[in-house]
């Protein structure tokens, strides 16, 4: 692997039953397989004692029962798995569509998007649906992916004002950030259009439709497209 | 099997068992009791094990009909608690008989209590957790605090051939003393550390099972240090510093943040800060990881003693 990525990684304590590995100080892809793939070998070769194993951008958090190992101990063992990391142990990374309705009633901020940037809805709409988005990590809310690689061109600040309600499905952009709301809640982020898919069901065998490293492609699709994949997902 | 129906919910009543583990990576915070401590003796003071969900009760209510016999207990905040109107005892165990009414009045000491039933409260279990995420909608009731007019069900367990008490109680003081560790961010705050570790901060009313947020002297941190991080895993405990340089000690509702964290508090005081309510001062004590461990050790045999005191069986 190539990469600003520590050697060895560096540790830290977040309190007395979390070890913190650092493995870079950016966020970058090689940094984030780093941590995937070492989460692969901590969950697949656990120490006794580790509890859970939770992966971020580019540290991961390492719970475990200080009556169980002692912090050292564990330490060197991650260190050497550290040295000794292989991409193939990462599961293959897929590319989930994500169909979006944009503009409208379904993306009302699209004109000022577009307008923040000099270009028409239609650009946006190509724009934002071009490439895929890498998943860093997830996290905030259930299901909600923190994505990579939104073009410069997009780039718009936050509302002045959050919402108060927005809705599941919302698809946003904050500066040079894009993301989709798996919930209702509150939010500053300027929205562009919505998806019908339900990014978080726990009723479902599994609730979640992607993981981290997987890809996010946006689909733009017609408002009766939004509202017959709607009636599916309700069923 | 039904045992009780809620009368009146009080304000904020939630299903809590000992957190939904596995999904924080995914979004999803552990949730569960906030005063495990607490919570664990409701159990074993009914006979149930400690990962049976029990009822959270935050500052005062709820009003609750007893529907058919079962054995309770409260424990945690001191709630003025009332069994057909006499007063009744916390921190042991209570027979109850279809008609009685069960009410909490408003927290005298600490502010959640907790109650536990025999066979702890039936719902439905999801991913793999029977404990209430208000925000996520998942969990205890419908996802929800308790409403007028819900039934409760218990699980299968037997009720008590004798009842059960604890032969003390933890003090839950308006002065509250949390050990911590400093960091993982404590570098971003060289000169504000002395100051986190020696001022007293107080509880805020913008407080919740998410987080604390503290009122204080301004947390400043070096003119070199970031505003924020990338964003990292959080943890039950950490306190994170916001640009406002106000503290917040993060609970059990937060998955991943940016902010920077000076110090996180220890296992074993968890529960102090679990139950403190706004105004309340709270002074942070700086503590090695290695101390930190020692206090974990003595935590859960501290558990394990309240446990046999109780009369309870080993785990």
């Amino acid at each position: 692997m190539s990469g600003p990525i520590f050697d060895p990684p560096r540790f830290k304590a977040s309190g007395d039953t979390v070890l913190l590995v650092e493995l870079g100080d950016a966020i970058d892809l090689a940094v984030n397989e780093a941590v995937r793939a070492l989460t692969e070998r901590l969950r697949w070769d656990p120490p006794a004692g580790l509890k859970e194993v939770l992966p971020a951008y580019r540290s991961l958090a390492v719970v475990y029962d200080p009556l169980a190992i002692a912090p050292q101990v564990l330490e060197a063992h991650i260190g050497d798995m550290a040295r000794h990391l292989d991409t193939a142990d990462i599961p293959p990374p897929r590319t989930i569509e994500i169909p979006v309705c944009y503009g409208g009633e379904f993306g009302p901020d699209i004109g000022f998007v577009a307008a923040h940037n000099g270009i028409d809805e239609d650009q946006v709409i190509a724009l934002h649906s071009a490439d895929s988005y890498h998943i860093y990590t997830i996290g905030f809310a259930p299901g909600f992916c923190y994505l990579g690689g939104l073009d410069p061109r997009l780039h718009t600040p936050r509302l002045e004002t959050p919402r108060t309600k927005v809705p599941a499905g919302a698809v946003g952009i904050a500066e040079s950030q894009t993301g989709i709301y798996p919930l209702p809640s509150p939010g500053g982020w300027r929205l562009i259009g919505r998806t019908p898919l339900k990014l978080f069901d726990a009723r479902r065998r599994d609730p979640f439709l992607y993981q981290a490293g997987d890809s996010l492609q946006f689909v733009a699709i017609s408002p009766e497209q939004y509202h017959a994949l709607q009636a599916e997902e309700e069923a | 099997m039904a045992i009780l129906r809620v009368a009146q919910p009080g304000p904020y009543a939630t299903i809590q068992d000992l957190g939904r583990f596995g999904y924080q990576h995914m979004g999803v915070p552990v949730s569960g009791a906030l005063d495990l401590m607490a919570h664990t003796t409701a159990n074993h003071l009914v006979g149930n094990p400690p990962e049976h969900a029990t009822l959270e009760i935050t500052f005062f209510g709820p009003d609750l009909e007893v529907l058919a016999p079962v054995d309770i207990a409260v424990t945690g905040a001191e709630m003025a608690l009332t069994i057909n109107g006499a007063p009744a005892p916390q921190w042991e165990t209570l027979r109850v008989k279809p008609g009685d009414r069960i009410v909490f009045g408003q927290a005298l000491s600490g502010c959640r209590a907790y109650l536990a039933v025999s066979g702890g409260f039936d719902v439905p279990p999801v991913m793999g957790s029977r404990a209430t995420f208000v925000s996520g909608a998942i969990g205890g009731v419908e996802g929800r605090p308790l409403k007028a007019g819900d039934l409760l069900e218990r699980g299968a367990g037997e009720l008590l051939d004798r009842p059960r008490r604890l032969p003390w109680r933890p003090l839950y003081g308006s002065e509250i003393h949390l050990r911590a560790v400093p960091g993982p961010q404590e570098e971003c705050f060289p000169e504000a550390l002395d100051t986190f570790f020696s001022v007293p901060y107080t509880v805020t009313d913008k407080s919740n099972r998410m987080g604390y947020r503290l009122e204080g002297p301004v947390l400043a941190r070096d003119s070199s240090a970031p505003k924020s991080i990338i964003s990292e895993p959080s943890v039950h405990g950490n306190v994170q510093v916001p640009p406002d340089g106000q503290p917040i000690v993060l609970m059990v509702e937060q998955t991943i943040g940016g902010y920077t964290k000076i110090a996180t508090v220890v296992t074993a005081d968890l529960f102090k800060i679990a139950q403190a309510r706004p105004g309340d001062q709270v002074r942070f004590h700086p503590v090695t990881l290695q101390e930190a461990h020692r206090l974990h050790r003595q935590w859960r045999d501290y558990l394990d003693l309240v446990r046999e005191a109780v009369g309870a069986a080993p785990v």
